[in-house]
């Protein structure tokens, strides 16, 4: 299916779906509180049938942190982008999709690792890379670590 | 009857855990497995990593465009000219530079012989985790070979960094041609010696057919992309179905199996490196005539957005996300590594194998920790 067959396909499944045609791929953000049943419908639909999650991303912005989604369909050959924010930044929280994508289990933990986004349901939320004593999470912005960061 | 009931318990088996690594010889390089034993039968491992972990994604919002290149060849470095690769088509793609078709040629060419590369390697390695340490020689006689050729024409062995945002960093040296011509001749004649050396090898088979088996619906599940997807049927080859660089000038099989398990994805690696060898036959006496690098500013600025660049590394999909502000360092940077994907999945696999079949599990995965740990 190309992005226009998508974005119309999409916009009948839920309520306030943001949609926008990258150079690439169609971004579509989801409301957080949507995430799992969209998430899961975009798997399981036969017309969509995104069963491959090939990455998965924490972005930190000024007012939000944001987890991006990029799908493929090993049938149909279609990729988009999901997005959902999360609510502020000091308790951010999205649901897991590890039960849909298994291979995002490992994913959420490096984004809870490293930007401090929390997966609801997460069956093993822990810090991945990172020792468990860590203090903070490295990737935002605002994180300062006199010791472990030179500055350039 | 007290008696047998004590003779019952003193049967019974408990389950307890052991660690593999961080130093052990077969997870090459320092990964932890926790690893749930009931005897030698593995109940679960639980993968802890991050030992070398750098947060290159850390520094490249730091870095310029030129300078993170060279981070990324400290990733996967048995795959370090393709890693480079992605980045550089990344930024080219988002400037919307069209590379002269030398470039293209000569870096398709030079990711070929990475790919031999680390194959090589892995075969070495691959024999020794299973006890035969004459496949180390051979497999690192043939890759010095390939060392050289890089020696040459890019300055460096293993950390090439031949890649620059525009093409590549020097031409190629004068005897680039004849050398790859040389090794390639030399080394069809050396596959084959690999194949009576462990491919049909009783012991070798033994241990590898139907072990650690890995269905299709789970290898898209979790992700596993590169030749072990591949051995499990998943069509993932980047090569071709986004073709980047020369590829979609070449001719080449895209190598899929359907048994899945260790033996299939050994001969999956085989298989490419015979592949490889074909896109290079094709390409090398065909280099068009023309610049080594386009144009392009000294300091890069890309445009605001988002940029996704996805390449085929000798180990699978490899992918760099840029979110770039129009700054000169991007905004946010992800790399999707194969080999981090390609791990989580060792549970599912192994679980239920024996002890000393986690080994060859673990070698067919084709680990390389720093492109796990980033």
């Amino acid at each position: 299916m190309d992005n226009e067959g998508l974005k119309n396909l999409l916009h009948t499944w839920t309520e306030g779906l943001e949609t926008e045609e990258g150079p690439q791929y169609l971004n579509v953000r989801v409301p957080a509180a949507a995430l799992h049943a969209f998430a899961q419908r975009l798997k399981t639909d036969p017309d969509t049938s995104f069963d491959y999650l090939f990455c998965l991303t924490g972005v930190d912005w000024p007012e939000y942190l944001e987890v991006v989604y990029h799908l493929e369909s090993t049938a149909h050959g279609h990729k988009m982008v999901l997005r959902a924010r999360t609510e502020g930044r000091t308790d951010p929280r999205l649901d897991t999709v590890c039960d849909i994508w298994p291979t995002a289990d490992a994913h959420e933990r490096e984004a809870y690792d490293l930007f401090g986004i929390r997966c609801n349901n997460h069956p093993d939320l822990r810090r991945l890379l990172l020792t468990d004593d860590w203090e903070g999470y490295p990737l935002r912005k605002d994180y300062i670590d006199e010791i472990n960061i030179v500055e350039l | 009857m007290s008696e047998i009931k004590d003779e019952v318990e003193l049967l019974n088996t408990q389950e307890y855990f052991i660690n593999m690594g961080p130093q052990h010889p077969s997870t090459h390089g320092v990964l932890r497995l926790v690893l749930t034993i009931d005897g030698e039968i593995i109940r679960k491992i639980e993968p802890h990593i991050g030992y070398i972990h750098r947060s290159i994604e850390k520094m490249c919002e730091k870095d310029s465009y030129r300078q993170m290149v060279h981070l990324t060849d400290r990733m996967d470095y048995l795959s370090c000219h393709i890693n480079n690769e992605a980045v550089c088509l990344a930024v080219e793609n988002a400037l919307q530079v069209e590379v002269p078709e030398r470039v293209k040629v000569i870096r398709t060419l030079v990711a070929e012989l990475n790919r031999l590369s680390s194959h090589q390697l892995w075969w070495g390695v691959m024999g020794m985790d299973l006890g035969a340490i004459t496949s180390i020689f051979y497999g690192f006689r043939d890759r010095e070979m390939i060392n050289d050729i890089f020696e040459e024409t890019c300055g460096a062995r293993l950390t090439m960094n031949y890649n620059v945002p525009g093409g590549v960093m020097f031409d190629i040296h004068p005897n680039f041609q004849k050398r790859t011509k040389e090794f390639v001749k030399h080394f069809k004649t050396k596959i084959p010696e690999y194949d009576t050396l462990l491919s049909d090898n009783p012991i070798f088979r033994a241990r590898t057919e139907g072990i650690g088996i890995l269905s299709k619906e789970d290898a898209i599940a979790y992700g596993v992309s590169g030749p072990s997807g591949r051995a499990s049927g998943f069509a993932c080859d980047i090569r071709k179905r986004i073709p980047y660089s020369a590829y979609p000038k070449v001719e080449f099989k895209e190598i899929l199996m359907t048994e899945g398990d260790c033996f299939a994805r050994y001969k999956a690696r085989i298989l490419e490196m015979w592949e490889s060898l074909h896109i290079i036959e094709q390409l090398i006496d065909n280099i068009p005539e023309g610049e080594f690098q386009a144009p392009t500013k000294q300091v890069i600025k890309l445009p605001k957005g988002e940029f996704y660049q996805r390449v085929e590394t000798a180990r699978g999909d490899f992918g760099v996300y840029i979110i770039s502000d129009g700054n000169k360092s991007p905004y946010r940077l992800k790399f999707r590594s194969p080999g981090f994907s390609n791990l989580f999945v060792l549970d599912k696999v192994a679980a239920g194998c024996k002890l000393a079949d986690l080994i060859a599990i673990m070698s067919t995965f084709d680990y390389v920790i720093p492109d796990i740990d980033r």
